[in-house]
């Protein structure tokens, strides 16, 4: 009793209580009208807290509404809906089967493990979910079926960046974070069924002003929401909430609810709190996704002096050059898409890509629906031959040649890892030529949807300035507040560039190196100013990043093209880029030329 | 029963787009890349209630015209009847597969009878209509490498399963997305004729006012549409009379020359870019002066109200410079246009 007391008290447990309340407060409210919603967004990892708030959801949904499980690896058959083999065979004429999206309709999907879903998967449950319906295009069928649901992601992520697709986000409603609770603060969690029941009937008819609407809307612009979905989920949201308390219009403790469990976990930037736009009750806990770092992430942390140099720089990079990067080992087919690494055909899993005649790994499953295709044509002539089987006359005679396969395809996200020389022999000299490079092919990166990493050497060591990410933001910030000067510890950059990029490539990436130097390296592995065993050192290393078949640039930055670099390059097997001269002259010809061609150099 | 056009709030140049591309469908396509929530497949779904009927020959796949039947047609009962059908809007939903969308063996007639006959797919059923594609940088590359070729050469080509077949696919192709899902390929950007940038609105009035708008809706639909049905009937007319008079709408020289000095100085490649913009400045005059006497002849203020979607997707572009493009073609056209 005491303990319970002291907990009140302090003010973690506040917010703890608060945040108790408005999960168990929100589980009623999705299951009035789950697919009103759109669903919600349930942050937590695995445990009992978890457990009891999908209880309780599902223990108020409407009488016999399903509930499905959506597993990550679902294919679309399966999802969307596909042809019936066995009622098609038996029926001679095709039969549709429907998918999960369409089995849940009217109940609540959950999809465990959201933060690791792709974005084919999520585009097409953002699809149903704004429709309200499947539609199937597949397997020579064509039909549509109802599919109004409520989905349930669960995020398990841990880093920032680690969340459900953006396109899932915008449109379920609630976004709760259960991940702070303990187990003590959801003892008493419980719903009353028929208030549920109750307000299923009555919510269409709850009454809201246009205070309301406003106070929804200018607290999502406070709050830096730009989807125009999230003000109409606040809104919903607060008149369910009427609803379950049995009142007949929207309330100041609806809209509050609504702030704290729809807008504010949202929040990119801190809301400006002017007295006239007030939105409705404060939060009393700061709001909990980052919002300070969503604010830093607006600002401009390039300088005009920064530009110039990028403007400079630009007018004189071959373009496409982390494409030719890409391709010097092992081209890829075809002009493939953004932001992948090497395509690994006839892969046991992945996506899709066209049929085959034979099998594209050994045992590979034949596609059914596309054998039987193959094979109908020839049915009639099969049947007349002698040797058919008459006394099975309709069964359908398959050949080997037949036979079909679905050929399947995988991408594998792509790293580039940039190396920055920061020594005194390469700062005083081109810093800012090559830090205006390296933003070039960020921006590239960025179009691509790469992750970039930045490590950066100089004094007596290397420092992994940025594990991969795929923020341009941060890259760009890390990256202006790169300091320079000191010795040039080359074995040491290449060392950590090595490890780093090993690492990536167990983890299934595929790594590229660009390195940014004038290959005067002077600090030898075992930190003593030795110039020759420094070299020895980096080109040691550089023959392991070659034997680890990894895409390396090395970019020149002395004065002018210099033999050293040219060395590092050949024991790399990398391609070779001295770094051009930007002078004033180029530099001002670039800034003009800014909407004209581009130069090659 | 789709959002009504003309509750869209804003998106003019969105709205703007699609209404030129049902007046001329030769534009070739509309590409709207932007904001996630802010209706951009809610006013291509409701485009498809404003266009207006076509005459078709009853029971054909293709919707083929009565008075020109394309000579690729594969089907030989096109004795039938005349009947008039609404235009269709075809959506292209993810996860197609690729023989739903050119056609395909129909396995019904192959498994029951033996017989070998060809099931039309989407690209049949767009014919003469629009094809919509929302999502469209996640579809996978080799459908929309065969959309945009089907799209620009006007027929489908089938050869697959022992069946060789031609028929006509005639259709205004639509693709919307957001560009954080993945950016468009590069040499897939200019297939498209015109292209605009949608953006939320950021004024407080506005945004009430679509949340405002959308809640009535789906509150009560029926009511909701009765509201509108005046509004949209007006624009369903000015859809009508701008294709009638489409021909009759003088383009003097003095606008051909101002159109490819633009494109000279904005150093876009080739033709494409011009044609379009002389093509949708005539559509736009069409649209919105058409109620006059005398059909309208086109001028500054139409070739400077289009320029901007016929050509920012043609510009060279400047990976850092995100918003680049827009500016760069206002900016053309302020110079030239005063």
């Amino acid at each position: 009793m005491i303990e319970t007391l002291v907990d009140g008290l302090d003010p973690d447990g506040l917010a703890r209580f608060q945040a108790a309340a408005d999960a168990e407060r929100a589980a009623a409210v999705l299951a009035i009208a789950p697919h009103r919603l759109g669903g919600a967004v349930l942050r937590a990892r695995d445990g009992p807290v978890r457990d009891r708030w999908l209880a309780l959801a599902t223990s108020v949904m409407e009488e016999g509404a399903p509930l499905r499980r959506l597993p990550s690896h679902i294919q679309d058959d399966r999802l969307l809906g596909g042809l019936d083999l066995t009622a098609t065979l038996a029926s001679g004429a095709p039969v549709l089967m429907k998918g999960l999206l369409a089995e849940a309709d009217g109940g609540l999907i959950i999809a465990p493990m959201a933060e690791r879903m792709g974005r084919g998967l999520a585009a097409r449950l953002a699809s149903v979910l704004d429709h309200g319906e499947v539609r199937v295009e597949r397997d020579g069928a064509a039909d549509r079926f109802q599919a109004r649901f409520g989905l349930v992601t669960l995020d398990e992520g841990v880093a920032p960046d680690e969340a459900p697709p953006e396109a899932l986000l915008d449109r379920l409603a609630f976004l709760i974070d259960l991940s702070a609770l303990r187990a003590a603060d959801i003892a008493d969690w419980s719903v009353q069924a028929d208030a549920v029941a109750h307000a299923r009937r009555a919510f269409q008819t709850v009454r809201h002003s246009d205070a309301d609407l406003e106070a929804c809307c200018a607290a999502a612009l406070a709050l830096g929401l730009h989807s125009l979905r999230a003000a109409g989920h606040a809104l919903a949201v607060a008149r369910l909430s009427a609803a379950l308390d049995g009142r007949g219009a929207v309330g100041e403790t609806d809209l509050a609810f609504a702030a704290r469990t729809v807008l504010i976990p949202r929040a990119t930037v801190a809301p400006d709190l002017s007295p006239p736009d007030q939105p409705p009750e404060p939060p009393p806990e700061p709001p909990e996704q980052d919002g300070s770092e969503g604010a830093e992430e607006t600002e401009d942390t390039i300088t005009a002096a920064d530009d110039l140099a990028v403007e400079a720089v630009a007018a004189m990079l071959p373009p496409d050059l982390l494409e030719k990067l890409r391709q010097a080992r092992g081209p890829r087919k075809g002009a493939g898409s953004a932001g992948k690494g090497a395509e690994k055909k006839n892969q046991r899993r992945g996506r899709p890509a066209g049929l085959a005649g034979s099998p594209p790994y050994a045992g590979a499953r034949p596609h059914l629906i596309e054998t039987l295709r193959a094979a109908s044509p020839w049915q009639k002539l099969r049947a007349a031959r002698p040797g058919a089987d008459a006394a099975a006359p309709n069964q359908i005679a398959v050949r080997k040649d037949d036979f079909r396969y679905q050929r399947l395809k995988q991408r594998s996200q792509a790293v580039t890892i940039f190396v920055v020389d920061a020594s005194g022999s390469a700062a005083l000299q081109r810093m800012g030529e090559a830090k205006g490079a390296v933003e070039l092919l960020l921006a590239d990166c960025y179009i691509r949807r790469d992750l970039v990493s930045l490590i950066a050497f100089r004094r007596d060591g290397a420092e992994l300035l940025l594990p991969p990410t795929r923020s341009l933001t941060r890259a760009k910030r890390s990256l202006s507040s790169l300091p320079g000067g000191g010795a040039t510890p080359l074995a040491h950059g290449l060392d950590l560039a090595f490890q780093l990029a090993e690492a990536e490539k167990r983890a299934g990436r595929s790594p590229s190196l660009v390195v940014l130097t004038d290959g005067r390296g002077n600090i030898a592995r075992n930190g003593e100013a030795d110039r020759r065993q420094a070299a020895e050192d980096a080109a040691g290393v550089a023959r392991s990043i070659q034997a680890l078949g990894v895409p390396a640039l090395v970019v020149d930055t002395s004065a002018r093209p210099d033999r050293r670099a040219q060395e590092l390059a050949q024991a790399m097997a990398a391609r070779y880029l001295p770094l051009p001269r930007g002078d004033a002259r180029t530099l001002a010809a670039a800034v003009q030329s800014q909407s004209g061609a581009r130069a090659v150099s | 029963m789709p959002f009504p056009f003309s509750a869209i709030v804003g998106q003019d140049d969105l709205k703007l787009s699609l209404l030129i591309a049902a007046v001329d469908p030769t534009i070739g396509g509309v590409l709207a890349f932007g904001d996630r929530g802010a209706g951009k497949s809610t006013a291509v779904r409701a485009l498809a209630a404003l266009l207006p009927p076509i005459e078709v020959v009853a029971g054909c796949p293709y919707h083929c015209r009565p008075d020109a039947r394309a000579p690729i047609c594969p089907v030989d009962h096109c004795d039938g009847g005349t009947v008039k059908t609404r235009t269709p809007v075809v959506d292209l939903p993810l996860g197609a597969t690729e023989d739903r969308v050119v056609g395909a063996i129909d396995l019904e007639q192959a498994l029951a009878h033996g017989r070998k006959s060809f099931e039309p797919g989407l690209l049949a059923a767009a014919n003469r209509g629009f094809l919509y594609i929302d999502e469209v940088n996640l579809l996978e590359d080799h459908l929309v490498d065969l959309l945009l070729d089907v799209a620009a050469s006007g027929e489908n080509v089938v050869e697959r399963e022992g069946l060789s077949i031609r028929h006509p696919a005639r259709f205004v192709l639509v693709g919307s997305g957001n560009p954080e899902e993945g950016e468009l390929r590069p040499q897939l950007l200019d297939r498209f004729g015109l292209s605009v940038d949608v953006t939320t609105p950021r004024d407080l009035k506005q945004r009430m006012e679509v949340v405002r708008r959308r809640d009535d809706y789906e509150r009560d639909p029926v009511s909701f549409m009765e509201t509108w049905k005046r509004k949209d009937a007006a624009i369903r007319r000015k859809i009508s009379k701008a294709k009638a008079i489409l021909n009759d709408i003088e383009t003097p020289d003095a606008m051909l020359e101002a159109a490819a000095k633009l494109c000279i100085a904005l150093g876009t490649d080739g033709l494409r870019g011009e044609l379009t913009l002389v093509r949708a400045a005539r559509a736009e005059a069409a649209l919105n002066e058409g109620g006059k006497k005398q059909p309208p002849v086109v001028g500054d203020r139409h070739m400077k109200r289009v320029a901007g979607m016929a050509l920012r997707h043609r510009l060279r572009r400047d990976p850092l410079d995100e918003t680049g493009s827009s500016v760069r073609v206002d900016r053309a056209v302020e110079e030239l246009f005063g």
